[in-house]
């Protein structure tokens, strides 16, 4: 296919390359990475359950069924009213779990997208400006990085007050730290690359460099971070919530159920098995969807 | 070439013609060296340590030195994309580093760069169509898409690509394509000068060749004025009409390149000549090897920065910086062997 043609320079040049239509991104996307798919469809399912929770529940999660507990008073193995199961109060687990999707989802989206907000912000700003605004910033991150997340999560929800809104404020205040480190790295190390250097040698404006170059550069690791951080903050929602802090009873979040499920666990394991299998494949969707993003963003591995 | 009354003349406009495009004198770069808590500079790496150049109009001006020299500070200095600590830069008779940021990114149309890492310095998320467009909408050259379009195609013929090939990414490109790539690039918004940093150090010999002819054509076809840089003194011979020998951030010989070729007169500039190898197995050679490191250039010896390294060494070495002088017409070193 390939022709030589002689040029106006009279360089020999091989052209004519085979035009061949290529397969649409996405399609190479999922046959590169099956994972992705999968990761795909945990997320959407979540959301789907999450949203239409009123729709497909069988009964009200917050009901103590006379019939939910067992001639002893223990909890119900699942059955065909219960297709969860009940725990130890006789409410339908099945609905709670549900519900529970709510919560988790509601936490883990709005906490990382005002983690994303301030981590990004700070990441730009620190990266770009460097300097004393970078040291204090840096430093800042730091203290946020030396104590343990969750205990300042406990004490700003202990102090703001329990509910389900400052739950995901203090998780998306507090936890920024982490994506401000990574857009800023990424800012100082796209800031060097010769290609931005070649921009300032056309004499693009650092407005144009910041929004043309840097930006887009940063957008896909702050992409995976966050849908990364949905499913850790999913799990911190949940850890909160096992420790009493979260989502308060008798609503339902899957930490809590988890916490009530434990203390009956060795005679009615259910109450942990599907609290927890959903928490596992929320989170694992969100991971995997988070890899697979990280690999759609790089144009070097699809071709 | 051009002293410094010619430079002084030339600020008048009737002596523009004169001119050279570009003169640079004194030019420093000092890097601070910090340390500790709070950052205090301890003191200074002198990258670029004094540097007086000047190029015409349709010249090649070739800069060699060994790694570290100061050779690329010199020139992303040149076109401040490393600011200058001090020293003049007269590109067409007007000092660039008193220009506001507006007024130089204007002038950056005239004065562009190649750089050396052909992989490095194309933006891999855009396509080479948007790569070459790129300059056009910063200096809003073209009103449609259409003429930048075909502008672009054009530069790809111009440095002998298939304009077939606009639409694919730099990765799907080879090192020397991506190269020809970045030369279209500089080429978009017509400058006058270019200074090509280590253009063809990163590729093969093969490719080598190709890249300097095509920047020899481009020379005669469009009277481009290059600054080329480079380690390889057998590269820098065939595009160059004048030479300049770096060390250690000073210049220390500048010559036409047949007399620098035929005739070093810096001992530095013999090792370097030496150095290069002949595509003749049997010839008999002299090399001379330099002994030592190239010295921190955050503590350059005193007097002559070349002594502790220099065969020819004398005791005035170690203590006088030797002056910069016109041994022969046009034939500059700084050395106490010709005062």
């Amino acid at each position: 296919m390939a022709t030589v043609m002689e040029t106006q320079n009279g360089i020999k040049q091989t052209l004519a390359y085979p035009q061949k239509k290529p397969a649409p991104r996405v399609w190479r996307l999922l046959k590169a990475y099956p994972l992705v798919f999968l990761g795909g469809i945990l997320v959407l399912g979540l959301i789907f359950v999450a949203v239409f929770a009123p729709q497909l529940q069988h009964f009200n999660p917050n009901q103590q069924f006379q019939n939910g507990l067992s001639a002893m008073g223990g909890p119900l193995p699942p059955n065909s009213t219960f297709v969860f199961g009940t725990d130890d109060l006789g409410r339908d687990i099945f609905s709670r779990v549900l519900f529970g999707a709510r919560v988790s989802l509601e936490v883990g989206v709005f906490s990382s997208i005002i983690s994303l907000f301030i981590g990004t912000s700070l990441g730009i700003i620190s990266g770009y400006f460097g300097k004393f605004v970078d040291t204090v910033i840096m430093r800042l991150t730091d203290i946020m990085l030396a104590f343990p997340l969750i205990l300042f999560v406990v004490a700003l929800v202990a102090s703001l007050g329990q509910s389900i809104t400052n739950l995901f404020i203090a998780i998306g205040v507090l936890g920024w730290a982490v994506t401000a480190r990574v857009v800023r790295a990424q800012v100082l190390s796209v800031k060097e690359y010769e290609y931005v250097q070649a921009a300032k040698a056309l004499g693009a404006s650092n407005w144009r460099i910041l929004t043309k170059i840097i930006f887009p550069n940063i957008i896909p690791p702050v992409i995976v971070l966050t849908t990364l951080s949905i499913g850790n903050n999913m799990l911190l929602e949940s850890t909160l919530s096992y420790l009493g802090i979260g989502v308060a009873p008798p609503n339902a979040s899957w930490g809590n159920m988890l916490a009530e499920g434990q203390q009956v666990f060795q005679y009615a394991p259910w109450l942990l098995y599907y609290p927890g299998l959903a928490l596992l494949l929320a989170v694992l969707g969100f991971n995997l969807l988070g890899d697979g993003l990280r690999e759609a963003f790089n144009p070097r591995r699809v071709r | 070439m051009a002293d410094v009354q010619t430079v002084e003349q030339g600020k008048i406009a009737a002596d523009k013609e004169k001119m050279p495009l570009l003169v640079v004198r004194d030019l420093k770069k000092h890097f601070p060296i910090k340390r500790g808590l709070i950052q205090r500079t301890v003191g200074h790496v002198r990258a670029v340590d004094g540097v007086s150049l000047s190029v015409d109009t349709g010249e090649t001006f070739g800069l060699v030195g060994e790694s570290g020299c100061g050779k690329s500070t010199t020139g992303r200095s040149i076109l401040r994309l490393i600011e200058p600590t001090a020293g003049e830069i007269l590109f067409e008779g007007r000092d660039i580093r008193k220009m506001g940021s507006a007024e130089m990114r204007r002038m950056r149309r005239k004065m562009q760069i190649v750089f050396q890492d052909p992989y490095a310095s194309l933006n891999p998320r855009y396509t080479v169509r948007q790569v070459l467009e790129e300059p056009m909408l910063i200096h809003n050259l073209f009103s449609t898409a259409a003429e930048r379009k075909k502008r672009a195609s054009q530069l790809m013929e111009i440095v002998g690509l298939s304009p077939s090939r606009l639409d694919r990414y730099p990765h799907e490109f080879s090192g020397g394509q991506r190269q020809r790539i970045g030369i279209a690039r500089a080429l978009a918004v017509d400058p006058k000068l270019i200074i090509a940093d280590e253009p063809v150090s990163a590729l093969d010999v093969s490719v080598q060749s190709q890249v300097l002819n095509l920047l020899d054509d481009l020379q005669k076809e469009l009277g481009l004025a290059y600054v080329f840089i480079a380690h390889d003194l057998s590269v820098v011979k065939h595009i160059s009409d004048r030479i300049g020998v770096m060390y250690l951030g000073r210049m220390v010989e500048l010559s036409p390149a047949d007399a620098l070729y035929s005739e070093p007169l810096h001992p530095y500039s013999q090792a370097l000549l030496s150095a290069v190898p002949v595509p003749d197995p049997e010839a008999k050679r002299d090399r001379i090897i330099l002994q030592g490191d190239l010295p921190s250039p955050s503590k350059p010896p005193t007097g002559c920065p070349f002594h502790p390294r220099c065969k020819d060494a004398k005791d005035i070495c170690k203590t006088v910086v030797p002056t910069w002088e016109e041994i022969r017409p046009d034939h500059f070193v700084a050395c106490h062997l010709y005062s």
